[in-house]
């Protein structure tokens, strides 16, 4: 139990995908604009996450890796599939985003609207396939800790695109420099915030 | 890239060569587009990663703009988004197998973002806007054109990244060449890690911005 929080927590504030593998940048540069939408957002990346994650988890190890389609009997027992994961994980994802984007959108219209088309986007969002691809580069020991992690990574990018979007919401009141304004400038305070989350590195988990 | 380019000459009007040219400055698809960050910052540490990934990157993106592009009037609207993303996993899967196989350092250090050029919104974004309405050769122009206004960022950030972070080009000791250590120069160690690639980023586009006037952000 305690490991799998350590890696819940690790997920979230060593290991940022925003701050520290840059995952998912193009959506949170380009939807960070308010906290509101970057909230609704952040959401459903953390529940995109929290489901592709284990998913992909239990396709790597019942059929992709080496020799794990021995289940299907002795036959099987040295097919390597491990080349095709790319294109199994990113079907994975794109078919799960396309449920979640008609869940909400029966469910939560409000919402539905507010993301409009940053919700197909996910499908796209780096953050969603390289969760997978580290959850795969990690070899984690069970669906749990798999699990763990993807909805750390979740709460992790959310945490960092509603603090972007927070202070960008301030920033439009100050006086940048005009070449910085915009883009520039949130790249800047991206680094700082990262320069911050550097901080947690010191803790072992 | 270029120069190979420009020996055959008559395929390229001024339209087809500005699909080239625009996007390694007006049009660049990091800086001005914002399209594929998520890769150009975390293989910049050091050049050679960031050429070798700019090269996959241009190998996938003109092939599947190709390819799209010639497909463009059989696929139906509903499921495009699918199709492109099938044509581009599978070009990146032989990119992936490519690199493992002559270049296995590289694939390494690169990890994950081999695999990441898949969602690298550049190629969604020209696959959208570009090659599902035009025809094969533009879109190969275009394709090549965006993938290197991607790599020139790239390897900008990547040469200030090694020179100041750990004072080689190359892996060529340039600083300790130079004698800057004995006289009490130091790297800076601050510039390998994430976040300075993020500001690094953030000075190239104030740079750009302030040439280009027209590209500043109305407030």
């Amino acid at each position: 139990m305690q490991e799998l929080f350590n890696i819940f927590v690790k997920s979230i504030f060593i290991d940022n995908m925003i701050f520290a593998y840059f995952l998912g940048m193009c959506s949170y540069l380009a939807v960070s604009k308010t906290v509101k939408t970057s909230m609704g957002l952040g959401i459903a990346v953390v529940f995109v996450l929290a489901i592709t994650v284990p998913v992909d988890y239990l396709l790597n190890k019942y059929v992709l890796l080496p020799g794990a389609l021995s289940w299907l009997g002795a036959g099987f027992a040295d097919v390597d599939l491990s080349f095709l994961s790319f294109i199994m994980f990113i079907a994975v994802i794109a078919s799960l985003v396309q449920l979640v984007e008609m869940i909400v959108e029966k469910f939560t219209p409000a919402l539905y609207n507010s993301l409009g088309i940053f919700l197909p986007l996910i499908a796209v969002n780096c953050a969603i396939l390289g969760a997978s691809l580290f959850m795969q580069e990690r070899e984690y020991e069970n669906v749990a800790q798999a699990t763990a992690f993807g909805l750390g990574s979740g709460v992790g990018w959310l945490l960092a695109i509603v603090g972007i979007a927070a202070i960008r919401e301030k920033i439009q009141y100050s006086n940048v420099p005009a070449p910085l304004r915009g883009l520039g400038i949130t790249f800047i305070i991206t680094g700082l915030m990262g320069i911050a989350f550097m901080s947690f590195m010191g803790i072992k988990l | 890239m270029s120069e190979e380019v420009k020996q055959k000459e008559p395929l390229f009007s001024a339209k087809n060569k500005k699909l080239i040219f625009n996007p390694m400055n007006k049009e660049n698809p990091i800086t001005v587009q914002v399209l594929g960050i998520c890769s150009a910052l975390a293989v910049t540490a050091k050049l050679e990663p960031a050429i070798v990934m700019s090269i996959s990157v241009m190998a996938v993106l003109a092939l599947a703009n190709v390819i799209i592009s010639v497909m463009r009037n059989t696929i139906p609207p509903r499921i495009r988004i699918i199709v492109q993303l099938v044509v581009i996993a599978a070009l990146v899967i032989l990119v992936d197998q490519v690199l493992k196989a002559f270049a296995y350092d590289v694939s390494k250090q690169l990890s994950v973002f081999v695999g990441l050029i898949i969602t690298n919104c550049i190629l969604m974004g020209r696959l959208e806007a570009f090659a599902m309405g035009n025809k094969p050769w533009p879109s190969f122009l275009d394709g090549i054109g965006n993938a290197a206004g991607y790599g020139i960022i790239l390897v900008i950030i990547a040469f200030f990244r090694e020179l100041l972070g750990s004072g080689t080009i190359f892996n060529y000791p340039v600083m300790e060449k130079l004698g800057l250590y004995s006289i009490g120069y130091k790297n800076n160690g601050m510039m390998i890690l994430p976040p300075m690639a993020l500001i690094t980023v953030g000075i190239i586009i104030w740079v750009q911005r302030s040439k280009n006037k027209e590209l500043i952000e109305e407030k």
